[in-house]
């Protein structure tokens, strides 16, 4: 599904964030990956998303090669991966409902059936009732759930999450992370960036380790 | 689902068949509503700086559009002037002055001349070299190179071309010469007109260039002002186009508002003049009256304000929404 072939990523200052990485991630599969803070996990999803573009190698989803996506083409990739970040962002003036609706009100879809999906991604996350509160007066677990909400709403193959648990407590960070399996047991493919060890080893997926920009372990299943 | 075809549509980018157009077409229009109505809204809930925003405009086109009014009405003015203009007769050589003034009297009769003056050869000397300058050489002539002189007012309310035909037949005359129109002030204040409507089309030129960087910076601040918005919006998929939209219709509505406090500032000066103007008219014994900008004109200086505003926010646009891309 998603699959990288000897990636190198080489930032302007010359700092080789990814050195030669290659590992296939199969459809339907739930994989970690891990290393310690500037290891290159983040890089990894940011190729992914297009955010950036490898300075070698080729990085390709279901067999095609991302490189051959345009800046035109760029928005309608990103429509169809579902990404989570740390630190939520999320639009901090618009309520719960609109923020978990925009890649909805992106991709065009009537009234009625963005509030059908935001409700149904919402109940999924346990948060149908605060549909109406500004993100602000949630607490952070119920923040990163609005944001996963955001990132399933749209039913993408693809989910990636860089360090969804980054800021919560073991208890919150553990129904997170089974939020995403139960994503995962519906056929969605998930990739999620984590260097909490103690959470993700208790969790019975591949680990895919980067060190210093290498993959160490966890290229294959 | 219609919806469903909607996201396939766009993902297969040329063949789309034409319910897909259909359905690209309604979520296009749905945004451009929605984009619409959220930007007034952002518009309306800073309304003191929406105000300014506005009266900067407003003022910025009401005054060329203002000095362009009231140079119409000078026009009106001119045209609508009693006996604009006075011809001046040239008599033939050797006509002696008892004859000169009987042409003079016969000429007073007629029905379409107000007034005549007869001015002598020696007078005309006199006040020539009085004029000129050249009085020393006029006094070495010999004899007086100058003609007698007849001035005639034309009796005319307003067409000039009445005048131009009063000319030629005076002109036809045994006794006279050369007759000339002397339209000199009245051409003179033509051009004063024209070197003053350059001027105006100058200024607002500028003013018209000044409105659009206005409101520029004023999107461009908006731009900053929303940008993890933007990154945010750019990350889940949202295209440029996408991005833009808000902003364009930001411009817009500012660009709009401008225009209309534009037109209710030249509304609110005319009538404010009216008064005066007409009192001035009266005691010139002239019907004339002010006209404004007509309801047709205000709205041309609506569109053209919504038009302004739109360059300005396309301008910021181009320039500082694609520098925003997520990190
Ligand atoms: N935009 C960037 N410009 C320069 N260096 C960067 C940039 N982004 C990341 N890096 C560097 O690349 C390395 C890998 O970063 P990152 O992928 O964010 O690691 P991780 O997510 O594992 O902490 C780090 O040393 C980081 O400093
Ligand atoms: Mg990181």
């Amino acid at each position: 599904m998603i699959s990288f072939e000897r990636v190198s990523k080489r930032y302007a200052e010359g700092h080789d964030a990814l050195r030669e990485v290659s590992v296939d991630i199969n459809r339907d599969e739930l994989v970690f990956l891990t290393g310690h803070s500037g290891a290159g996990k983040s890089s990894m999803l940011r190729l992914i998303m297009l955010m950036d573009r490898p300075t070698r190698g080729q990085v390709s989803i279901d067999g095609r090669n991302l490189a051959a996506i345009g800046a035109r083409g760029v928005p309608a990739h990103r429509r169809d991966i579902g990404v989570v970040f740390q630190n939520h962002q999320l639009l901090f003036d618009r309520p719960v409902f609109d923020n978990v609706a925009l890649p909805l009100m992106i991709a065009g879809y009537d009234h009625r059936e963005v509030g059908r999906r935001v409700r149904a991604a919402l109940d999924k996350v346990g948060l149908l009732e605060r549909e109406r509160a500004m993100p602000v007066t949630l607490s952070g677990g119920e923040q990163q759930r609005v944001g996963i909400a955001r990132a399933v709403v749209g039913k993408p193959k693809i989910l990636l999450a860089d360090e969804p648990t980054g800021n919560l407590d073991p208890a919150l960070s553990a129904e997170i992370m089974q939020l995403f399996e139960e994503f995962n047991q519906v056929g969605v493919t998930v990739l999620i960036a984590s260097h909490d060890l103690a959470l993700i080893s208790r969790l019975r997926h591949r680990i895919i380790t980067l060190r210093e920009g290498r993959l160490v372990t966890g290229s294959s299943v | 689902m219609n919806t469903r075809r909607a996201v396939s549509a766009r993902r297969e980018g040329a063949s789309q068949s034409r319910a897909g157009f259909r359905d690209l077409y309604n979520a296009w229009l749905r945004h451009h509503r929605l984009s619409a109505a959220d930007s007034l809204f952002r518009v309306l809930d800073n309304p003191l700086s929406s105000a300014m925003t506005w009266l900067v405009i407003g003022i910025a086109l009401a005054l060329p559009v203002g000095l362009n009014v009231a140079l119409d009405n000078v026009g009106h003015l001119s045209t609508n002037w009693d006996s604009p203009a006075q011809i001046s007769l040239f008599l033939r050589d050797g006509m002696s002055s008892t004859k000169a003034r009987e042409l003079q009297a016969t000429l007073a009769q007629r029905d379409d001349v107000a007034e005549t003056r007869f001015v002598s050869r020696e007078e005309a000397l006199e006040e020539f070299s009085a004029l000129s300058g050249f009085a020393d050489v006029l006094a070495s002539l010999e004899e007086n190179p100058l003609p007698n002189l007849i001035l005639v007012s034309p009796h005319t309310d307003d067409q000039n071309t009445d005048v131009a035909v009063l000319r030629k037949e005076l002109e036809a005359l045994p006794e006279v010469a050369q007759a000339v129109l002397d339209m000199a002030w009245l051409q003179r204040l033509n051009s004063l007109m024209d070197l003053t409507r350059r001027l105006v089309l100058a200024v607002g030129g500028l003013l018209v260039l000044g409105v659009v960087l206005i409101l520029g910076n004023t999107i461009r601040l908006a731009i900053e002002s929303r940008r993890d918005e933007i990154v945010i919006v750019k990350l889940v998929g949202g295209s440029n186009a996408f991005v833009r939209r808000p902003f364009l219709y930001t411009g817009l509505w500012y660009g709009v508002g401008g225009g209309v406090f534009a037109a209710s500032l030249v509304a609110v000066s005319l009538w404010f003049l009216a008064e005066p103007v007409g009192q001035l008219a009266a005691l010139y014994q002239s019907s004339f009256q002010l006209s404004g900008l007509g309801v047709m004109g205000a709205l041309n200086l609506v569109i053209l304000g919504g038009m302004l505003g739109l360059a300005g926010a396309w301008l910021a646009v181009t320039r500082h929404l694609a520098a925003i891309e997520p990190h």
